[in-house]
């Protein structure tokens, strides 16, 4: 017994190889409960207020701009031959890509272990939701005659005629469908024991009721994590393909047709990579003034916001040789058409639409190499919001570039946006804030149950976790 | 035993997860079948502890994936090859590659769908009411307590032994959870 009560020393690791805890200042379960849960509870702040009230007017201003657009037709946009497809598709692409960062964070990082993401994801699935919804307004409308979008669907009508699914555009209805179907259901999934600690924590009946009611009877029993985890790894899994085929199935709609400058084999990886790209860039925008306005600095740590900086630099960087590669092999395959293309891109009437894309998108980002740039929380919100204004251009670039001039000079022609392009536009901000703000007051906007699995209190084999250090040892031999 | 049939069971609190996962093993080698450690987050290495099987919600995943991708290319050939022909581009009217995105994507959906509902059938939720819920100290298990609860109905549950065995492990509280 004696050899038991000698005091083993357990050597601490080099500097080198410390890790930065994920939740700074080791809290403890409850206190992660009550800051994030906190946020739910309690009078409504006025700054959400300050904040709310612009957003759903401007979603009025959405709803109001629709109608107009409805009731009116397509005329009302810009688009005009030779650019068939203007603001809408560019919208279209800018918002679906932008919702790509919260599925990606959410499963993508799960399978490959980060648990950093367990802070963020959330948030960034949440933002995903809102995103697709945006997006979903404009294929929808830009029909032109939205009452027969049902026929996008294979529903037995009287013209016993069915859709045609050669046709790539089809393929995206059920990307897109299942992207938003398959995301909600993982951010639904994921809240489940978090609604349970609203539950447990609620003071009135209302509130008792509504979490009561969709945490589904949730008791924490390990009995049902042990169930719970393994669905919440195969719906990562299955979000994984599927977060990548979703912008690739969009930039199908390009590449399937026979337009230089869109036809082309590097579109898939060229469209995720930036959808990734914007998607960060707008998680950071979100998160960095949420972080300081919640006082979350202990759970979105500085090493988050820098991890995250780290993620826009590779996406970005691989966006740039994207662009790159897109005119090499527009020299390469020497084709007049293509080479025009690429030349009129640059130097065109719209030569300022690709140097803000170049610019935003490749030159800026190149700052987070630098640590400086990464620790300091100004430079990252201004750089995550040059990020989606270069991303933005990036679809204009495409679309508008590549439309305006095709293969005939006799029908060239030069597309403006419309007020109502730039008001609807405007408008889905307000769709998307509203339901932000909505989300940040209502629900618990960290993934609580999922934060306390990653402290080291967590951890039975840890010391903080209760372990001894005798049983450390003895479970290593 | 008149009083344990009137209790749903005993319940047990724990302060740290090492302790909850020495107890769950002391339970599991007592052979107890109906009892359950709830805990705010998934502990690592309770499922061995508890002497959990690997779950079967992959089962329901992958018949949900399979069910997805013969809808869509059965869906697709139909649609387009038998019910409704009609010649686009000189292309075929029926081919494995153009149908495969739609296909592919609802793979993924009913797959997704499958993990989903497949979980909350195996843990039978929705649940609108459990005897613990009621349990005062018990909404403590979303916040930061630790509980092991052996059901009264559980063939080796005897009032003074499984109160006993659950007093070896050290929880600092134990308690009668009423039906």
């Amino acid at each position: 017994m004696a050899a038991n009560v000698t005091p083993i020393t357990v050597p601490e690791p080099p500097r080198e190889l410390r890790r930065i805890p994920l939740v700074s200042n080791y809290h403890s379960f409850g206190w992660i409960s009550d800051r994030v849960a906190g946020l739910t509870e309690g009078k409504t702040p006025v700054w959400w207020w300050i904040l709310f009230v612009p957003s759903v007017s401007l979603l009025g201003l959405l709803l109001f701009m629709l109608s107009y657009q409805i009731s009116t037709g397509v005329g009302v946009w810009g688009n005009m031959h030779p650019v068939m497809w203007g603001w809408d598709i560019i919208n279209f692409v800018w918002w679906i890509g932008i919702g790509h960062a919260g599925t990606l964070i959410s499963a993508i990082l799960f399978l490959l272990r980060q648990k950093w993401r367990t802070a963020v994801n959330r948030a960034a699935e949440a933002m995903t939701i809102f995103a697709v919804m945006c997006a979903g307004i404009y294929p929808a409308l830009h029909v032109g005659r939205m009452w027969y979008d049902w026929w996008l669907f294979p529903i037995p009508n009287t013209y016993t005629m069915w859709p045609q699914f050669r046709s790539p555009l089809m393929w995206d209805v059920f990307a897109v469908s299942t992207y938003f179907t398959v995301s909600l259901l993982f951010w639904y999934m994921g809240l489940i024991p978090d609604l349970a600690v609203l539950r447990d924590r609620s003071k009135t009946k209302v509130r008792q009721f509504m979490y009561g009611l969709f945490s589904l009877g949730w008791t924490g029993s390990n009995r049902h994590w042990s169930n719970y985890e393994k669905a919440y790894l195969l719906l990562a899994g299955l979000s994984t393909p599927l977060v990548l085929s979703v912008h690739s199935i969009v930039s199908l709609d390009f590449a399937v047709s026979q337009l230089p400058g869109w036809h082309t084999t590097i579109f898939p990886p060229y469209f995720v990579a930036g959808a990734i790209f914007s998607g960060f860039g707008m998680v950071l925008t979100l998160l960095i003034p949420i972080r300081s306005i919640f006082k979350l600095q202990d759970l979105i740590t500085m090493r988050h916001i820098d991890i995250m900086c780290k993620v826009t630099l590779a996406t970005g960087t691989i966006v740039g040789y994207a662009y790159a590669m897109e005119f090499f092999i527009a020299w390469y395959s020497g084709n007049p058409s293509e080479r025009f293309h690429f030349i009129n891109r640059a130097l065109g009437p719209y030569w300022w639409g690709w140097m803000l894309m170049v610019g935003c998108n490749v030159v800026v980002p190149q700052l987070f190499w630098f640590k400086w740039f990464r620790q300091n929380l100004v430079a990252v919100f201004i750089l995550s919001i040059v990020v989606n204004v270069g991303m933005w251009f990036e679809r204009f670039v495409i679309i508008v570039i590549g439309l305006h001039r095709d293969f005939l000079p006799s029908s060239w022609g030069y597309f403006s946006p419309s007020i109502v392009d730039m008001l609807t536009y405007l408008g889905t901000f307000g769709l998307f804030f509203t339901m932000f703000l909505l989300f940040l007051r209502f629900l618990p906007m960290i993934a609580i149950s999922e934060v306390k699995g990653v402290i080291p209190q967590a951890d039975p084999h840890h010391p903080m976790g209760g372990a001894k250090v005798h049983d450390v040892i003895h479970e290593k031999e | 035993m008149n009083s344990s049939s009137k209790s749903y069971g005993i319940i047990a609190r724990f302060n740290n997860t090492a302790s909850l996962l020495h107890a769950a093993e002391k339970v599991r080698d007592a052979g107890f079948r109906k009892w359950d450690v709830f805990t705010p987050f998934p502990v690592h290495g309770m499922d061995q502890a508890m002497g959990l099987k690997n779950s079967k919600v992959g089962w329901f995943t992958f018949v949900g994936g399979v069910t997805g991708y013969t809808t869509g290319m059965l869906m697709i050939w139909w649609m387009n090859a038998i019910d409704y022909p009609l010649v686009i581009g000189g292309k075929p009217m029926f081919s494995p590659f153009f149908a495969f995105p739609p296909s592919y994507e609802l793979t993924i959906l009913f797959g997704a769908f499958g993990s989903l509902f497949g979980m909350m059938f195996l843990n039978r939720l929705p649940r609108l009411h459990h005897p613990l819920l009621k349990h005062g100290q018990f909404a403590q298990v979303t916040h930061d307590a630790f509980f092991i609860v052996i059901e009264c109905s559980d063939p080796k549950y005897s009032e003074t032994e499984t109160r006993k065995l659950l007093e070896q492990t050290g929880t600092p509280h134990i308690e009668m959870v009423e039906e």
